[in-house]
């Protein structure tokens, strides 16, 4: 049984301007102590996604799955209480904007001792050494001192340590980074990667891990999902997904990496996602997509064998090689 | 070409308090940094997360001023200049911040907040000002229905667009750029990337380009100048920073860089050793505790940088010729 099963994944927010679809059928099957990426065009739904698991999202967003499941708790019929005590001790998520995410008006002692507190219920002394302890691990100099800083007193990378040690306080099951090294030079990124993947290994932990960085997902990553305007486009093992990309879509962000480019322009893929009121028919890639047919401009492509990474493609790439 | 900045001896102290009752403590974020950048070029920085990136950008863009030292900006100095030319000077550098969340005021929609530096340094009409921010909507990769939201509304990645298009819409001539493409999928960071360069040869702008990921300095850089604990350690050519690096510190950055290869999973050199403390720094070369290069003389005395060939760098071992 997978330990995280997401199917048909909708999630529509109420904007002024009419609804607006965030994130379309997403499909997601996470297993026990798996590393799986998620890389996609900004803004095609990977953090909604996630926060719609979270059940952090605002009233605005209206959510719906054919199923949502967390081993064996059905997350879409579990009271607040329940699916708030899950969340933060089994399952727990490192955001995308680690400022935006710590609260200004608390230390961060403060911060870490309420998470061991309300999950793990410690009293004072053993919270003051666990919350020491959590920040070594991470690598902040000087955890002791730290503690009683204020968010705003710290760098962006220290903060985003600081959520990485709140977020592995209660040794959780599945943990969701979304672009958990973003802020951080390479020599700790690696240094946080190996935490990341210590963890993983040592207690089996499941990790989801949301990057914009090939660097990191080749390097970190078992599987990898590619997501494009809310959809899954691609899905595959990273050992082949860089030499063999079956989505065209897939194939255009590997050739945007500088590392792989020459020239002094990058390969860039022309046009933009489409927004609420201009999503195409037929495959949602297709006006920026240079292999398009008509048939791709007027039915929805269909998902391709795993063999062929399941692309959502009338005409998958590489297919001799998966032969 | 000549320098429009040039920085010298510039240190930054924060007065941080530990405690209640703790007496405050000095933090240098910035420790006696001397470099220069001419006009046109890209000036890359980059270094350890907390090492002062950040803190020396809010130098440069003058939102705060340097405890020590001097700053030449574009022929002014500004510790000496007139309030007049410093505050000329405020349009002729700008800055996109590294978070941009924290960046962009939630109550303001998109609109205002581009056309905003317009109202307070141009005499264009409203209906000029939102042609203008309509246009740097586009530029930027933006949709026009996006000039009437909210910033919540956007993914990390578009707020990273909005940031960038605020920054550019008073024509500055220096950008200062905190991490600018850190929060884009590959592709719109190709585009960004483009956009930029394609700014730079339009407009002569001089780029100051803050990054931790040595794959996109190896594109867009002209010269590299590598931070260790507030204080610039290596500065180079491009070309030469990439073939030969000269300080540790920068060689281990250049190893720990992930590869967008699978098959060169774990095959990084890992720095180990505590990271120093802002606070108290080691005596002699901040990076002595971490470098397989240190001896007595590093413990004790500090190297200061040294012209080695086309490239300046700081470290006894390189003076000594021992590496
Ligand atoms: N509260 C909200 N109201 C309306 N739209 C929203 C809201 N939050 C997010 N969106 C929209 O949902 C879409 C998906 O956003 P999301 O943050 O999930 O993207 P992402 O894939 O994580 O992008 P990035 O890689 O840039 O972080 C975007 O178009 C965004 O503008
Ligand atoms: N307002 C402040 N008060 C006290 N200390 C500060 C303040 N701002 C920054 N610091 C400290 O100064 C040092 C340098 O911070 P800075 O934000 O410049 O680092 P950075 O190189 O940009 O790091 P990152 O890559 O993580 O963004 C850090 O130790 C930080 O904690
Ligand atoms: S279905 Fe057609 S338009 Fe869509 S990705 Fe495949 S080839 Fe391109
Ligand atoms: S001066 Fe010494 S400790 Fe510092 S980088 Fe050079 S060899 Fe290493
Ligand atoms: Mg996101
Ligand atoms: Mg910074």
């Amino acid at each position: 049984m997978p330990l995280l099963t997401i199917r048909n994944l909708t999630v529509t927010f109420d904007t002024a301007s009419g609804p607006f679809k965030a994130v379309d059928s997403f499909d997601l099957n996470v297993d026990k102590g798996e590393i799986l990426g998620i890389v996609g065009e900004s803004g095609s739904g990977k953090s909604v996604a996630m926060l719609a698991l979270m059940g952090l999202l605002p009233p605005t967003a209206t959510v719906t799955a054919d199923e949502l499941a967390f081993e064996d708790h059905d997350l879409r019929t579990m009271s607040g209480r329940e699916r708030r005590r899950l969340i933060g001790a089994e399952m727990s998520m490192i955001f995308q904007e680690p400022m935006s995410s710590l609260n200004p008006c608390f230390t961060v002692g403060f911060q870490i001792k309420e998470t061991l507190r309300i999950h793990l219920g410690l009293d004072r002394k053993a919270r003051q050494k666990r919350a020491i302890e959590l920040l070594e691990s991470v690598g902040l100099p000087e955890p002791e001192r730290r503690l009683s800083a204020f968010p705003h007193q710290l760098s962006g990378g220290m903060s985003q340590r600081v959520m990485i040690a709140m977020a592995t306080a209660c040794h959780p099951k599945l943990l969701i980074a979304d672009e958990p090294t973003t802020a951080l030079d390479v020599t700790i990124q690696a240094q946080i990667l190996d935490l990341l993947v210590d963890l993983q290994r040592d207690r089996g932990m499941a990790m989801v891990l949301i990057t914009h960085d090939m660097g990191v997902v080749a390097e970190t990553a078992h599987r990898v999902v590619v997501q494009y305007a809310g959809q899954q486009v691609e899905r595959q093992p990273v050992e082949t997904l860089f030499d063999e990309p079956h989505h065209p879509y897939t194939a255009a962000l590997l050739s945007a990496i500088p590392e792989r480019a020459t020239g002094d322009r990058l390969p860039t893929i022309p046009g933009v996602v489409p927004g609420q009121g201009d999503r195409p028919d037929g495959c949602l890639f297709n006006p920026r997509c240079s292999r398009a047919d008509d048939r791709c401009r007027t039915i929805e492509p269909p998902h391709q064998s795993d063999a062929l990474g399941q692309a959502l493609c009338h005409y998958p790439l590489n297919t001799e090689e998966a032969a | 070409m000549s320098a429009i900045v040039s920085a010298e001896g510039v240190s930054q102290v924060y007065e941080v308090k530990r405690g209640l009752f703790a007496k405050a403590a000095g933090l240098k974020a910035v420790k006696e940094a001397s470099f220069t950048v001419e006009e046109g070029e890209t000036l890359a920085i980059v270094g350890e997360s907390g090492c002062g990136k950040s803190t020396l950008a809010r130098i440069l863009t003058m939102i705060e001023e340097p405890t020590e030292g001097h700053l030449t900006i574009d022929g002014i100095d500004i510790s000496a200049g007139r309030s007049s030319d410093v505050k000329r000077l405020r349009s002729t550098v700008q800055i996109v911040f590294q978070n941009p969340y924290g960046a962009l005021n939630p109550r303001q929609k998109v609109g205002a907040i581009i056309e905003e530096p317009l109202k307070i340094n141009s005499k264009l009409s409203r209906a000029e000002r939102r042609e203008k921010a309509k246009d740097m909507l586009a530029q930027v990769g933006l949709r026009p229905e996006h000039y009437d939201r909210y910033p919540h509304m956007f993914s990390g990645g578009q707020r990273q667009r909005i940031a960038i298009a605020r920054a550019l819409i008073l024509d500055p001539k220096i950008l200062v750029l905190d991490e600018p493409v850190s929060a884009l999928d590959v592709s719109i960071q190709a585009s960004v990337l483009n956009l930029l360069a394609d700014l730079q040869d339009r407009l002569k702008l001089t780029y100051i380009f803050i990054s931790h990921d040595l794959s996109v300095v190896k594109h867009v850089a002209d010269r590299v100048l590598v931070m260790y604990l507030g204080r610039p350690v290596e500065i180079a050519p491009k070309a030469a920073l990439y073939s030969e690096p000269k300080h540790p510190y920068t060689k281990a950055l250049l190893s720990a860089t992930p590869a967008t290869n699978p098959d060169d999973r774990g095959e990084r050199i890992r720095l180990t050793g505590e990271l120093p403390s802002p606070f108290d720094p080691p005596p002699g070369c901040s990076f002595n505790p971490r470098c397989p290069h240190a001896n007595e003389r590093c413990r004790t005395e500090r190297p200061v940088l040294t012209e080695h060939g086309p490239t300046r760098v700081a470290c006894f071992a390189v003076d000594e010729g021992r590496i």
